[in-house]
C-alpha cells in the first residue's frame, strides 16, 4: 500500500505518479521553501496532513464541503469566439453559474481600451440589461506599454543595461502619470455605463511601478465612485523592484509581499483583492499548493477586505498549460478554500 | 454574496449571513440551487431566464436587479442609472 502509485499532476499538467510518501514529502518541501522565501510560518501538521488527503487520491474531481462554497470573480469571462462577448457573459451566468462575470477587450490592457471606450460602453450597457450577477469590467495596468517604441517614455528596460539607472527610474515616473490617467479615464467611463466594478489585473506585472499606478489609480477611482466595486488582481506573489524606491503611503513597494500588498489595496479603497503565487512548471501540484497557500495565509489572516485568490494557468497551484486538467483545478481550488478559508477564487 | 463583497468589501461569512437573512434562509439554503431555485422565483429575484423567460410573470435581469437592490439595500449601478434615464428618480 505504501508504494502504490497514485496519478497525480506536474506544475505543467503533465500526468505523472507518485507514491503518498513521495507526495507528502512534496508538501513539505513546497511549505519549507516558501516559508524561508516569504518569511512567513510553515504550515502545521494538521494542514499537511489534509493536503495530503486531497492529492493522495485517484479521484478525477474534488470539492469543498457543503456549505463551505465560496464567491467566484473573473479577470475577463468568455472566450470571445463564440456569438457576441454578451452571449459570453450570459452563458458563465446562466450555464456556468458564475457568481458575477467580467467584461473585457480582447487587448486586456487599460492604454488599448482608452481609445475605444465609446463602443466599450455600447456593450457594457447592453450587457447590463441582459445579465443579473454583477458584471465587473477589467484590464490590466499594462505599464510596459507606455515604453517607447510603441510608447511616449524611454524603455527602462534598455536603461538599465546601460547603467542609466536615474533615467529609468524617471521614465518608470512619467509612465506612472500616464497610467494612472488612462485607467482613471477608462473607469469613470464604465462605470457611467453602468458597470458594477472594475478589475485591475495583473497588477505589478511590470514592477513596482506598474503596483503604484494601479494603487493610484485604485485611490482616484474611489474618491469619484464611492460605491463601486474595484478589484485588484496580482500578477505575482513578489512585487519586482524594477524602480526601487517608489512608495506608496509610505511603504516601499519594491520587495512586498501579499500581506503587505492586501494592506496597501484596502487603504486605496479596493474592495477584493487577488493575490497571485506563480507556478513552477518542474514541481508537482502538491509542491506548487503547499507553497501558495503558505505565502498567502498571513494575507489571508490578516484580510480587511475579501480575499480572491487568483488560481488560473498558472497561478495559485493550477498547472500552467492552456487547458488546466479539471483533476488539478479542483484540488488546487479545494486546497486553497480549506485551508486558507478565502472569501472567493 | 458577490454583490456585497464587490460593492461593500464584506469577508464572505459577513456577505452569507447578511444574505441569507435579508431573504429569510439558512446560510447553507445560499448554495442549494433547489432552494434557491424557489426563493429567487418568490422574490422575484430573477431566475436562469433562458428557460424560464417563456413565464412574462418571471422578471428578467434589469427588473430582477431592481428588486436585488431593494432587498439586500445596496446600490446596483445600473439600476441607478435605469431610474435617472427613465424618470424614476425623483
Amino acid at each position: 500500500m505504501e508504494n502504490k502509485k497514485i496519478p497525480t499532476r506536474m506544475g505543467d499538467g503533465s500526468l505523472t505518479w507518485m507514491t503518498a510518501g513521495e507526495i507528502r514529502a512534496d508538501i513539505e518541501e513546497g511549505t519549507r521553501v516558501a516559508a524561508e522565501r516569504a518569511k512567513v510560518p510553515p504550515l502545521d501538521e494538521a494542514e499537511l496532513g489534509h493536503l495530503l488527503e486531497i492529492f493522495a487520491s485517484a479521484s478525477r474531481f474534488t470539492g469543498v464541503d457543503i456549505g463551505d462554497e465560496v464567491v467566484l470573480t473573473y479577470d475577463g469571462v468568455g472566450s470571445q469566439h463564440i456569438g457576441t462577448r454578451i452571449h459570453d457573459l450570459q452563458l458563465y451566468e446562466q450555464h456556468l453559474g458564475a457568481d458575477s462575470v467580467e467584461l473585457y477587450h480582447p487587448d486586456y490592457s487599460f492604454k488599448a481600451v482608452k481609445t475605444v471606450v465609446p463602443y466599450e460602453q455600447g456593450v457594457m450597457r447592453q450587457a447590463q440589461a441582459n445579465v443579473t450577477v454583477p458584471l465587473n469590467y477589467g484590464a490590466m495596468p499594462d505599464l510596459g506599454r507606455y515604453t517607447q517604441p510603441d510608447g511616449p517614455v524611454p524603455n527602462w528596460s534598455t536603461l538599465m543595461p546601460l547603467g542609466k539607472i536615474d533615467e529609468a527610474r524617471a521614465a518608470q515616473e512619467e509612465a506612472v502619470e500616464h497610467a494612472v490617467a488612462d485607467m482613471v479615464y477608462v473607469c469613470d467611463g464604465m462605470l457611467e455605463a453602468g458597470a458594477d466594478g472594475v478589475d485591475f489585473d495583473t497588477a505589478g506585472a511590470a514592477g513596482d511601478a506598474d503596483f503604484l499606478a494601479a494603487l493610484r489609480a485604485i485611490e482616484a477611482v474611489r474618491g469619484r465612485h464611492p460605491d463601486a466595486g474595484i478589484q485588484i488582481g496580482m500578477a505575482s506573489e513578489f512585487v519586482l523592484g524594477m524602480h526601487g524606491n517608489l512608495e506608496y503611503e509610505g511603504v516601499r513597494l519594491a520587495g512586498l509581499w501579499p500581506r503587505e500588498q492586501m494592506k496597501l489595496a484596502a487603504k486605496a479603497g479596493a474592495t477584493i483583492f487577488g493575490p497571485a503565487v506563480n507556478v513552477n512548471t518542474g514541481k508537482s501540484g502538491a509542491w506548487n499548493v503547499a507553497r501558495a497557500i503558505t505565502i498567502v495565509k498571513p494575507c489571508v489572516q490578516e484580510a480587511e477586505i475579501p480575499v480572491h485568490m487568483n488560481v488560473g494557468m498558472g497561478v495559485g497551484g493550477t498547472p500552467m498549460a492552456p487547458w488546466p486538467p479539471a483533476d488539478a483545478v479542483s484540488r488546487s481550488s479545494r486546497a486553497l478554500v480549506d485551508i486558507l478559508r478565502l472569501d472567493g477564487l | 454574496m458577490a454583490r456585497m463583497q464587490i460593492t461593500r468589501g464584506m469577508r464572505l461569512p459577513e456577505a452569507k449571513n447578511y444574505v441569507a437573512g435579508k431573504l429569510g434562509v439558512s446560510v447553507l439554503d445560499l448554495c442549494d440551487s433547489g432552494v434557491m431555485y424557489e426563493v429567487r422565483g418568490q422574490l422575484g429575484l430573477g431566475r436562469f431566464y433562458d428557460s424560464e423567460s417563456t413565464y412574462p410573470a418571471e422578471p428578467l435581469a434589469m427588473e430582477a436587479k431592481f428588486r436585488i437592490a431593494e432587498l439586500l439595500e445596496v446600490p446596483i449601478n445600473c439600476v441607478g442609472r435605469f431610474r435617472t434615464l427613465t424618470g424614476l428618480a425623483g
